[in-house]
C-alpha cells in the first residue's frame, strides 16, 4: 500500500503531531521505508493461527476493591507546563489544570 | 577498585577497609573528569547520592548490610525516582522531576545502594546508537567516534568507562544486549514479568522489561537479585517465589563445568548480515564453550527475519497509544503559543517529540487506524506467535540458544541516523527473544578489527527457556572463570576535552 501525502496529514491528525508542509515529503519517505519492511509480513499464510498479544497467556489478575493510591496531587501539579501564550505562570488554578476553553 | 566486582566492593565494605562514601566520591571524581565528553549522564546529584552513600556507612556500621548496600549504581533515565529529573531522553520531559519511585528504585534504595546519576539513553527507548536522545549522544569508550549502542547507550557506556559500579537498562528490542555487545559489558534481559515496570516509562508495554548491565555474569546476579521479584503495581508482573539469581553460579560438576550442557546454534544467526570478523568472534567463544563440555545442536529458528516487520509494527502501536499520555496538559512539554486546545497538542508534541519518536507514532497511529488494523496489527500478533513457537521447538532440543548480539560492531556516530530502516537491522539477533518473551544475555566474547584498525569489543548473546536465567548465569559464568574478555578496560586517556 503506497502512502500519500494525503494520508500523512490524516495520521499526523489522528497522532495529534502537526507535520508542517516543508516536512510532510520528508517524513512520507520516511514511512514508506518503514512500511516497506513491514510489508514483508504479507507473505507469510498466517490461516488459523491465534493471535499473540502477549508472551505469557495469563488473565488479568484481580485485586481487592480498595483504595490503594494516596492523594498525591499537589506533588503531581507541581509538574505542570507552563501556561504559555505570554504567560510563563504554571497551568494550574485551584487543583485544575488549566486548558483552552473548549466548550462555546 | 573501580574494577572490582560488586562481590569484592561489598567484601571492602563490610571489613570497613573502604566507606559507601569514599566509594561513591571516587566514581564521583571520575564522572566529573570523563562525563563532560562521553556524556553517559544526563542528570546527576552530588547532594542526594552523598546522603544515600552516608545513609549505607549508617547502615553498615549498624551491621546491617546486604550485597548491593553502599554501592554505587547508575540508573537508566526511564525510571522514575522521586526528587530526580526523569526525562526519557525526551525534550518533552526535560523539566520532570519524578514525585515517585519505579519498583526497581524502591528495591535499590531499601537494601541501601547508591543512585550515582540517571544515564542517557534514545529518547523514549527508541534508537539502537543513542544517538535520538535530546541530550545528545554518548561516545562508545572502546572509540570515541563510535555509538555505544543504544537504547540504554548512556548505561553501557557508564559500566564499560567505570563510571559506577554498576548500571540499570531496560530492553523493548535489545536495548540491554545491543549497547552491551558494543560496549564489551555483561546485560541481562530477564524473561518478561519477572522485573516489574512500575515507574518505568512505557515504550512497548508487552515487550519492555528492565534489567542489570554490569562487569560480569556474577555481578548481574547479584544485581537480579535486588531487581526481580512480584509486585503487585505491575499488572503483568509475574507472582513467583523469590528467587537466588546467584545460586547455579559455582554449581559442583563433576568433571567439567557445563558438561552435558546443550548449545543450539540457529543457523538463521550466522547468514546473511553478519559481519564476518564479529562471525570469527562467536565461533571462538562458541570452541570455548564445547571445551567447557558444552555440546553444540544444530537447530533453526526460521522466522528470524520476520521478527523486524512484525516488531515495527507492534512496537509502534502500543507506543502510539503508551505517548498519547503526553499531551502538554498535566506535565510535560506544552508548546509557547498556541490558538485553541487542538492546536496546543498538536504544536505541544511537534516540539516536544524528536524525529524518531514522531515516526514511530505516526507509523503506529497508522497501523491501529481504520481498515488496516487486520493487515498490520492482527498479522503481526500471528507472526509473533509463530516465532514464539519456533523457540518452543529448538528449547525441545537445546538448553541455552547461543549466537551474535549483534550483526557488526560498534559502528561510527552519524553513520545510521538518516536511514530508519538500517538501524533497524541492528536489533535482528534480539528483537525476537522481547516477542516470546525469553530471557536474554550479552556476554563479552572478544574484539574485532574494526576497518580503520580499532579493536573493538563484541558480544556473545545467550537465549535461555523461560525462567531460565539462574542458569544462563551460571553458563555466562564459567566462561568468564576460563577467559578475560569481561574484564578488559578501554583507555581513557585519548579522550578529548577531559578535564
Amino acid at each position: 500500500m503506497a502512502l500519500s501525502i494525503e494520508d500523512i496529514k490524516k495520521v499526523s491528525h489522528l497522532a495529534r503531531i502537526e507535520v508542517s508542509d516543508s516536512d510532510a515529503a520528508a517524513t512520507l519517505t520516511k514511512l514508506t521505508g518503514i512500511l516497506g519492511l513491514i510489508e514483508q509480513m504479507q507473505a507469510v499464510d498466517t490461516t488459523g493461527i491465534v493471535p499473540m498479544s502477549h508472551s505469557q497467556d495469563l488473565s488479568q489478575r484481580l485485586r481487592d476493591d480498595v483504595v490503594t493510591k494516596t492523594n498525591l496531587r499537589d506533588e503531581f501539579q507541581k509538574n505542570a507546563p507552563a501556561l504559555g501564550n505570554g504567560s510563563t505562570e504554571q497551568a494550574v488554578a485551584g487543583g485544575l489544570y488549566l486548558v483552552p476553553k473548549v466548550i462555546e | 577498585m573501580i574494577n572490582s566486582s560488586l562481590k569484592k566492593l561489598g567484601d571492602m565494605l563490610q571489613a570497613k577497609k573502604i566507606s559507601s562514601v569514599e566509594l561513591t566520591q571516587t566514581f564521583m571524581a571520575r564522572i566529573s573528569q570523563y562525563n563532560p565528553s562521553i556524556n553517559a549522564y544526563i542528570s546527576l546529584d552530588d547532594a542526594k547520592t552523598l546522603a544515600q552513600a552516608k545513609a549505607a556507612d549508617v547502615q553498615i556500621a549498624a551491621g546491617n548490610i546486604t550485597p548491593l548496600t553502599g554501592i554505587p549504581i547508575a540508573q537508566k533515565d526511564i525510571f522514575c525516582a522521586k526528587g530526580w529529573r526523569t526525562t526519557c531522553g525526551s525534550k518533552m520531559l526535560e523539566n520532570f522531576i519524578a514525585p515517585y519511585d519505579a519498583h526497581i528504585i524502591t528495591q535499590f534504595d531499601a537494601v541501601g545502594a547508591v543512585n550515582l546519576g540517571k544515564t542517557n539513553m534514545d529518547e523514549f527507548a527508541m534508537g539502537s546508537s543513542n544517538e535520538t536522545s535530546y541530550f545528545g549522544g554518548v561516545k562508545n569508550p572502546w572509540g570515541f567516534d563510535r555509538v555505544p549502542g543504544g537504547s540504554s547507550g548512556g548505561s553501557a557506556a557508564a559500566v564499560a568507562a567505570r563510571l559506577c559500579a554498576a548500571a540499570t537498562g531496560t530492553d523493548t528490542g535489545g536495548s540491554i544486549r545491543q549497547p552491551a555487545s558494543l560496549c564489551g559489558l555483561t546485560g541481562l534481559k530477564p524473561t518478561y514479568g519477572v522485573v516489574s515496570r512500575f515507574g518505568m516509562i512505557a515504550f512497548a508495554s508487552s515487550l519492555d522489561q528492565a534489567g542489570p548491565m554490569a562487569k560480569s555474569a556474577e555481578d548481574c546476579a547479584l544485581m537480579m537479585n535486588v531487581m526481580a521479584g512480584f509486585d503487585e503495581r505491575d499488572s503483568t508482573s509475574l507472582n513467583r517465589a523469590k528467587e537466588d539469581y546467584s545460586k547455579e553460579l559455582n554449581k559442583p560438576y563433576l568433571n567439567k563445568p557445563l558438561a552435558g550442557l546443550k548449545v543450539g546454534l540457529p543457523k538463521e544467526f550466522f547468514s546473511e548480515g553478519l559481519d564476518a570478523r564479529v562471525a570469527k568472534v562467536i565461533e571462538t567463544a562458541i570452541a570455548e564453550y564445547t571445551k567447557l563440555g558444552a555440546e553444540i545442536v544444530e537447530i533453526s529458528l526460521p522466522n528470524t527475519g520476520l521478527s523486524i516487520p512484525v516488531y515495527y509494527v507492534l512496537a509502534p502501536a502500543e507506543a502510539s497509544s503508551n505517548l498519547s499520555r503526553y499531551d502538554g496538559v498535566r506535565y510535560g512539554h506544552r508548546a509557547a503559543e498556541y490558538t485553541d486546545l487542538m492546536d496546543m497538542y498538536n504544536k505541544s508534541r511537534a516540539e516536544g517529540f524528536g524525529a524518531e519518536v514522531k515516526r514511530r507514532i505516526l507509523i503506529g497511529t497508522y497501523v491501529l487506524s481504520a481498515g488496516y488494523y487486520d493487515a498490520y496489527y492482527l498479522k503481526a500478533q500471528q507472526i509473533r506467535r509463530l516465532i514464539a513457537q519456533d523457540f518452543t521447538e529448538a528449547f525441545k532440543k537445546c538448553d541455552v540458544i547461543m549466537g551474535p548480539a549483534a550483526p557488526s560492531t560498534a559502528f561510527k556516530a552519524g553513520e545510521k541516523v538518516d536511514d530508519p530502516v538500517a538501524m533497524y537491522l541492528q536489533d535482528i539477533y534480539t528483537i525476537s527473544t522481547n516477542l516470546a518473551g525469553l530471557p536474554g544475555m550479552s556476554v563479552p566474547a572478544g574484539f574485532a578489527q574494526s576497518d580503520d584498525g580499532k579493536a573493538l569489543p563484541v558480544g556473545l548473546q545467550i537465549i535461555g527457556n523461560y525462567f531460565d536465567e539462574a542458569r544462563m548465569l551460571n553458563v555466562a559464568h564459567q566462561y568468564q572463570q576460563v577467559t578475560d574478555w569481561h574484564v578488559q578496560t578501554p583507555d581513557l586517556s585519548l579522550l578529548e576535552g577531559k578535564a
